[in-house]
């Protein structure tokens, strides 16, 4: 008998109740309610993203970039940013240089040992609190710790004797503390997701549970690692109140003649104190300075919401880490 | 098309598919009772067979619940030791307590007397037993690196304190490629040991997994249904390859597939609820079972 080709079946028509026309008043108020929110959010991003392009490269200055920043009266004898830009950076990389170590081996503790069960969810609870205190909390507490006279050697001390509290050691101390919890959930998240079979194959070859984390479980979460790595450093590099109470400067000014050690001991800025200092409700008052600096500011974000993408899209242990440079070349091939 | 359209749906009892074989009635037409198991390929009996680890009078719980009850084995290298049995029998508890990976659960406790050549396994350092009785899981679990740093992994004893040119010297290469070239797996990789293990077949998979558990050079080697989630050409490899290891190393297999306990087992072990029902040559077991339960089981009455 011969096959008879399989005729493409008539599509069955969707019946009226189950069209959008056909739904309860209640279901389509709610239906074009989310539909609204939804684009409207998108809109207002859109027009966040295109006023601060438009702001900033009307006041765009390259300039502005590689200068100082100076007090002065006149406008024009202000000077650039790049102390704040500058400022950013390090405090970032302070921060996040002292959040990932320890949120990795908080993270690991609590999925891998996790032993007494109290004290694992007590530590859950504090990473929890710490992650949703307000950062202006945070940085008064590390305002009262670090003018501690013992401390004097992480900032300066006044003619007076006492001790100033404010450096970028202070403010990416602090910062870490705000960068912490991320690092932590996203590693912890990534430790749980992996199989356990993953860790009995490591156990049934004589390894040990450190040897096991240390060449197993850790290279497999590292793109976790890495995205909460970037989110601490999205969150770093918009803090505001940390930055004023505990770095509170405008230019850098290093402390001491030590190189490294008298710039960390030292103050400055970042650029979103410089946004709110000459914004019209600082004491700068040069609003377009601000609004250049803002929109610097926004493209770092945007940058680093790039990376979050990148490194979620990416599955973990696809190909190895040790050709890093391949997966540049794969992302430049993915957004072409 | 509409995407949520199901596809179409054919009726398949009356419409008759011409690319569907008609079912065809059976030569007597009822079941038959035993099981048609082809006959065993004449295989030479191994050189030296000699006993590596004892179970006498184990018992295993996992809290209150005692899954393994009273069992006493041999395993005996020179010779694959199956275990067979329904889903719950115990087989594979009393397979991970072999290397006291049962410890990792909680709430797992034990009884009676286990020893790796007249030592019991308590006594020794747990990752020394790891390494020397070492075990194959269900699901090939290469680790997220490459095939070479999968087998080098096991093969160092603290990968911690070895340098990457260490790793990577002359005597490593040579140990990754020997453990490969025993798993079977060399020919097919060896022009990129450097690929990500998670990029091979699940087969190959598997025997980098075996290979895996041989670089660690082990005494005693446990599979917990190897081959369950290959295709039969991997089975097949799989196989022949737990065949030529059991001159060099103990082994002990567990499988819900019987053709393949027939095949590959020198002595089977059937268990149920967790008892030792039966144990013996795996010809007297599967054609000439003494136990009720074990007649049933091999021919399929019921598991």
């Amino acid at each position: 008998m011969a096959t008879a080709p399989l005729a493409p079946p008539t599509p069955v028509a969707r019946s009226a109740r189950e069209r959008s026309g056909a739904w309860p008043l209640a279901d389509r108020i709610a239906y074009w309610a989310c539909w609204a929110t939804g684009i409207g959010l998108a809109l207002l991003t859109l027009a966040i993203v295109v006023f601060m392009l438009v702001k900033g490269l009307s006041f765009l200055h390259p300039a502005l970039l590689f200068e100082s920043p100076s007090a002065d009266i006149k406008q024009s004898a202000t000077g650039g940013f790049l102390d704040p830009i500058l400022g950013t950076l390090l405090v970032t990389a302070i921060g996040i240089a002292i959040a990932a170590p320890l949120g990795v081996a908080i993270a690991v503790w609590l999925v891998e040992y996790g032993r007494p069960a109290a004290l694992a969810r007590a530590v859950e609870s504090s990473v929890e609190i710490v992650g949703g205190a307000p950062s202006i909390v945070l940085a008064i507490f590390g305002l009262g710790i670090f003018a501690q006279g013992f401390l004097a050697f992480l900032s300066q001390r006044a003619a007076n004797g006492s001790v100033y509290g404010r450096s970028f050691f202070a403010a990416g101390i602090v910062m870490a503390l705000l960068a912490l919890p991320l690092i932590v959930g996203s590693t912890r998240e990534a430790l749980q997701a992996l199989s356990p079979r993953l860790r009995e194959g490591s156990f049934a070859l004589g390894k040990t549970r450190a040897t096991t984390i240390r060449h197993v479980l850790l290279p497999s979460v590292r793109p976790g690692i890495a995205t909460g790595a970037v989110l601490g450093m999205g969150r770093i590099i918009g803090d505001t109140a940390i930055i004023k109470i505990l770095l509170g400067g405008l230019r850098v000014e290093t402390v001491g003649g030590v190189p490294v050690l008298g710039l960390l001991r030292g103050t400055g800025s970042t650029l979103t104190t410089y946004v709110y200092e000459f914004s019209p409700a600082g004491e700068g008052n040069a609003p377009q300075k601000a609004y250049f600096a803002a929109f610097v500011l926004l493209l770092m974000v945007l940058a680093l919401n790039g990376v979050v993408t990148w490194l979620t899209l990416r599955q973990p242990g696809g190909e190895l880490p040790r050709k890093r440079w391949m997966d540049l070349w794969r992302l430049s091939a993915w957004t072409r | 098309m509409d995407p949520m359209m199901p596809p179409p749906v054919r009726r398949i009892a009356v419409d008759r598919d011409p690319r569907v074989a008609p079912p065809r009635p059976s030569a007597n037409g009822v079941a038959t009772g035993a099981v048609a198991l082809p006959l065993k390929t004449a295989r030479a009996p191994a050189a030296v067979v000699r006993e590596r680890m004892s179970l006498d009078a184990v018992w295993l719980a996992y809290g209150e619940n005692w899954v393994v009850r009273d069992v006493s084995l041999p395993v005996r290298q020179g010779e694959v030791l199956g275990m067979i049995g329904a889903s719950g029998s115990g087989k594979t508890t009393l397979l991970r307590a072999l290397n006291r990976l049962t410890e990792i659960t909680e709430g797992a406790a034990r009884a009676g007397r286990i020893a790796l050549d007249g030592q019991d396994i308590h006594e020794l350092e747990v990752n020394d037993l790891r390494r020397r009785v070492t075990m194959v899981f269900q699901q090939p679990n290469p680790f997220p690196m490459s095939i070479f740093d999968n087998v080098a992994y096991a093969l160092t004893e603290h990968p911690e304190r070895g340098s990457r040119r260490r790793r990577r010297s002359g005597a490593m290469r040579d140990a990754v490629a020997s453990a490969l070239q025993r798993a079977g797996l060399w020919d097919e990789v060896a022009n990129d040991v450097d690929r990500s293990a998670l990029r091979l077949s699940g087969g190959q998979q598997q025997r980098l997994c075996i290979a895996r558990a041989l670089a660690a050079n082990p005494e005693v080697m446990l599979l917990d249904e190897p081959c369950s989630a290959l295709d039969p050409i991997s089975t097949a490899a799989i196989e022949e390859l737990i065949v030529e290891l059991r001159e060099s190393i103990a082994i002990v297999i567990v499988t819900h597939n019987l053709q393949q306990a027939f095949r590959v087992a020198d002595h089977v072990a059937f268990m149920h609820l967790g008892e030792l029902v039966e144990y013996g040559p795996s010809e007297e077991v599967f054609n000439h079972p003494r136990q009720q339960r074990t007649r049933d089981y091999v021919s399929g009455a019921f598991g």
